[in-house]
């Protein structure tokens, strides 16, 4: 096993690296603080980290909240891209930060860790989701029928399932909304993770809702405000074609086909 | 609440540069129809003074403008193109930053041909 693991071994670099030796690399890290106790506004600081290339930016995070400076604050439950928690603004772009390895962000130069944009700051790299939830609500994310309940269950085609499989991806880390200038622009506006929650019970075969959803999102502030800056489909982290799932629900207004 | 005044740029790719030149083309263009209702409306006022606006416009500054007139109709027009098939083709989503690469051949194909020679004609009258 040793002499497989030696021979594989091309990254160490130094004089005999032990087989499994992962390099490790000192980084920059600077990070957006902001304390509404003692601060008016966010500044920035910098912290440096030993991070090894398996690392992830949220591990640099919890070694600097641990070992460094206790008063970082920033949201993760389940750290493994699952829950959606710690969705934040890393070299400019919206992404998890348990989803992403700090080799892929350029560690060479300091990495950038900001709250995403457009939800007002709590605390550092905390924001007020309450905004970001109430347009969610505001789309009826749950499945409406009408007539009486069948005695078996609700059969659906794999056809029907995979119209919109895409949209049952989301975690509501809300990477898209807070990516939108139109929502950073206008916080009225319904922003893409509520349109993508939407899309998952309009073209679901089972829900009877789609008019009265489609209705809301007729509205002013619905999928109208959408600019199609494809900015929400980049941010993802579950890889859903977010700016795809709004139009389609745009052409099913046009069409009232869906 | 905290303002982001400090932060960074938010990094969008193609699609998000995109939107900004269209809005920015968009703009440009509306602003420069409101001098044109105005010159060309001066001909209803008395030709000679039509005549003369027009002279005062044979200048290398004002041909600058034009260049940059022309590139703005070239590119507002293409990315128009891009966004209907964004929003009517089923497959525009998907293809979006080919079209716009597109939209940027289409771009240099026309607007270079005519900046050579408007800008020629320009500087050597």
């Amino acid at each position: 096993m040793t002499a497989t693991a030696e021979k594989t071994d091309q990254t160490g670099g130094q004089d005999s690296p032990k087989a499994g030796v992962v390099p490790s690399f000192t980084v920059t890290l600077k990070i957006s603080r902001f304390d509404p106790e003692t601060d008016s506004e966010q500044h920035w600081e910098t912290y440096e980290v030993t991070a090894h290339a398996t690392d992830r930016v949220l591990d640099a995070l919890h070694q600097i909240k641990w070992d460094q400076d206790g008063s970082l604050s920033f949201r993760r439950s389940c750290a493994h891209g699952v829950c959606g928690s710690d969705a934040m603004r890393i070299n400019g772009k919206n992404r998890l930060a348990c989803k992403t390895l700090i080799k892929d962000v350029n560690p060479d130069k300091p990495i950038t860790v900001e709250p995403i944009k457009g939800l007002p700051v709590e605390k550092d790299l905390i924001v007020d989701m309450e905004p970001f939830f109430d347009a969610y609500r505001e789309v009826m994310p749950f499945l409406i029928t009408e007539g009486n309940e069948p005695t078996r269950e609700r059969i659906q085609s794999q056809a029907d399932r995979d119209r919109f499989d895409d949209t049952t991806k989301c975690i509501l880390c809300a990477a898209c909304t807070t990516s939108c200038p139109v929502f950073w622009n206008d916080g009225q506006y319904f922003g893409p993770a509520a349109i993508v929650n939407a899309h998952r019970f309009i073209f679901d075969s089972r829900d009877d809702g789609g008019t009265q959803r489609l209705e809301i999102l007729n509205d002013k502030e619905g999928v109208w405000r959408c600019r199609t800056t494809f900015n929400c489909t980049d941010a993802c982290p579950r890889g859903i074609e977010v700016t795809k799932a709004i139009q389609e629900v745009k052409r099913a207004l046009l069409t009232s086909r869906f | 609440m905290a303002q982001a005044a400090n932060g960074t740029l938010y990094r969008g790719r193609e699609g998000m540069w995109s939107w900004v030149a269209h809005r920015i083309s968009g703009v440009l263009l509306f602003l420069f129809l409101f001098a044109h209702v105005l010159d060309t409306a001066l001909v209803r006022v008395s030709p000679d003074a039509y005549n003369e606006v027009m002279e005062a416009y044979k200048n290398p500054i004002v041909g600058l403008g034009e260049a940059g007139l022309v590139a703005a109709v070239i590119f507002h027009a293409l990315n128009g193109l891009r966004i209907i098939a964004v929003d009517f083709w089923a497959k525009g989503p998907k293809y979006q930053r080919q079209l716009f690469w597109a939209v940027v051949i289409g771009f240099v194909v026309l607007f270079a041909p005519f900046a050579i020679r408007h800008l020629t004609i320009v500087f050597t009258r």
